[in-house]
């Protein structure tokens, strides 16, 4: 063929075929070929990522079991490393600062130990997500896969670390009192509009973190500002009460998505906790937040999917 | 010719055309070379304005590249060190997004090698599984597929190594390993980089035999290699690189001749 027009280049002529005088888009087009690299559409995405579904679950494990392999007590460290978290915050802020403030007294570990497992999950799925894509280059040069898989394996990796927390928290509630009853049973819906919430924040930080390999030094500290900020440690309302804020400052801050799910985990775990700690609407808040999070995350993820692995 | 041997007959069928493909690196780095914090803070003072201003270096790796590769065709990838061709190869799989031109293909082109979804701190046998779903295959692919993977890999010859983590291998079983999982899938487009030369002299058979029969099942081959040699084995038609530029296309004899000349330059 006589396409390489390049200066130098030794041109190799073909008979005369049928193909002559097709341009490389006429002659793509002739043979059914399509674009290298280019990005699917919405709905051709979806399909594929179902289609690695196993490649996704398969990561996230593999993640989780590589993470203390080197550790001689192993995969015990994925309940002993929430349980001394616990520790350190209940040595500070309960002992030390005394933050108990308008919580009964034998609930606050139990609120305590909850709020800093949750929003352990959302922090450590926005790092794992600005690093998803900057960190695993060498995995997006290399094969081929819908991009999104890799947020999504991460976040599914700390739901699974946040499984082995729920075990430490539900010694933590027997211990102080809390039994099981039928509210438990709105755990799952809690964390899995949690889920939802921190996968779409995975995306958008993946792509931002793809662009701005800075964000991973940035995020630390945005993220404990949010801790601080969301009653991990304290209730909000009463932390507020005699402060002189605006009264929309309280309810802006308890309709924060990460103080948000800590409350519905709250209220369906600690007896105590009972709706009078609760904004309201609190569910729908919750909802709201994981569809606009989840759906908008995917599509800004998906927009640039074609060009991640450059440069 | 090459092309003319086999492609007399109509039935020439392209599955990969190049359309003048040109692939721009960016680079984070001041034009000084030095990453010190006042370098970097004048860079992003000077933000707004073009990439150049702001330090970030562009390496221009594939300027202008247009072929047509025929289904059939076994195509080698010469040049020297840094001349594109890996970059080439990247493109043409659609792994990095192209700054001008386009490549269209016939199905998915797939790199063979599957390193980078390896993990060093997992067993042999998790790697398996891991390297076979990240390449696309199924989970039942992957059994069927399994005993076969790891009795090429050798690895098991000399003790039960598979469940073992990776980190225990020694560098040439490692590199046993992660060929036997990446040639253990079909391919439409195949597109091999240096993996001829991995493991001892028995494995490098026994590869180079894997490589042979994939390529009789893939439709295209590309392969890129220093080794001339393996050039000659594999290819009847090469492309030849240089500063990115695509300096001779032809049959094998004709270009390995021209390149031979210029290297012993």
């Amino acid at each position: 063929m006589s396409e390489t027009t390049h200066d130098g280049t030794v041109a190799v002529s073909a008979p005369v075929s049928p193909d002559e005088g097709l341009t490389s888009a006429e002659l793509a087009a002739k043979y059914g070929l399509s674009v290298s690299g280019a990005r699917p559409s919405l709905i051709e995405y979806v399909r594929q990522l179902w289609g690695r579904r196993h490649f996704i679950m398969a990561f996230s494990q593999a993640k989780l079991t590589a993470q203390y392999s080197q550790a001689k007590l192993g995969q015990l460290w994925q309940v002993a490393t929430p349980l001394l978290n616990a520790a350190v915050y209940f040595f500070i802020f309960g002992l030390l600062l005394d933050a108990k403030r308008g919580i009964p007294s034998d609930v606050y570990v139990p609120f305590l130990v909850t709020g800093v497992f949750v929003f352990t999950f959302t922090q450590s799925s926005v790092l794992a997500g600005v690093r998803a894509i900057s960190g695993n280059l060498g995995l997006v040069r290399a094969l081929h896969f819908p991009r999104a898989s890799l947020p999504i394996s991460f976040s599914l990796q700390q739901l699974q670390q946040l499984l082995f927390s729920m075990v430490v928290l539900v010694a933590v509630m027997l211990a102080f009192g809390s039994y099981p009853d039928w509210s438990w049973l709105l755990i799952g819906p809690a964390l899995l509009l949690q889920f939802v919430f921190n996968t779409g924040l995975a995306l958008i930080f993946a792509r931002m973190g793809s662009k701005t390999p800075d964000l991973a030094q940035l995020m630390p500290f945005v993220l404990r500002t949010w801790m601080y900020a969301s009653g991990v440690m304290f209730s909000i309302p009463a932390m507020l009460a005699d402060k002189d804020v605006p009264g929309w400052l309280p309810d802006l801050l308890q309709w924060n998505p990460a103080a948000v799910y800590m409350d519905l985990v709250r209220f369906a775990m600690i007896d105590e906790y009972d709706s009078t700690y609760l904004p309201p609407h609190i569910w729908a808040v919750g909802i709201g937040w994981a569809l606009l999070i989840g759906v908008a995350g995917f599509i800004y993820f998906w927009k640039a999917e074609e060009r991640y692995g450059r440069g | 010719m090459a092309e003319e041997n086999d492609g007399t007959k109509s039935g020439r069928v392209p599955t990969v055309i190049a359309d003048d493909l040109h692939i721009v690196y960016r680079v984070n780095a001041g034009r000084s070379g030095k990453g010190s914090a006042t370098a970097a803070l004048s860079r992003i003072l000077r933000r707004g304005k073009d990439d150049e201003a702001r330090g970030v270096r562009k390496v221009h790796a594939v300027r202008g590249v247009s072929f047509v590769a025929y289904r059939g065709e076994a195509i080698g990838l010469i040049g020297s060190n840094g001349s594109g061709k890996s970059t080439l190869l990247r493109a043409i799989a659609g792994l990095l997004p192209a700054e001008r031109g386009k490549v269209y293909t016939d199905g998915q082109p797939s790199l063979l090698g599957v390193n980078a979804a390896l993990m060093n701190d997992l067993t042999g046998e998790r790697n398996v599984i891991l390297g076979g779903l990240a390449m696309g295959m199924s989970r039942e692919e992957i059994k069927a597929r399994y005993q076969e993977i790891v009795d090429f890999s050798g690895i098991n010859e000399k003790g039960d190594f598979i469940s073992l983590p990776m980190r225990t291998y020694s560098s040439g079983m490692a590199a046993r390993l992660r060929f036997s999982i990446a040639a253990a899938k079909d391919h439409d487009v195949l597109m091999i980089d240096e993996a001829l030369a991995t493991g001892d002299r028995k494995f490098q058979k026994r590869s180079e035999a894997r490589i042979r029969e994939l390529r009789k099942q893939a439709g295209t081959v590309f392969l890129v290699s220093h080794n001339n040699k393996s050039i000659r084995d594999t290819c009847d038609r090469v492309l030849w690189l240089e500063r990115g530029e695509l300096r001779m296309d032809g049959p094998t004899d004709e270009v390995l001749k021209e390149y031979e000349k210029f290297t012993s330059k």
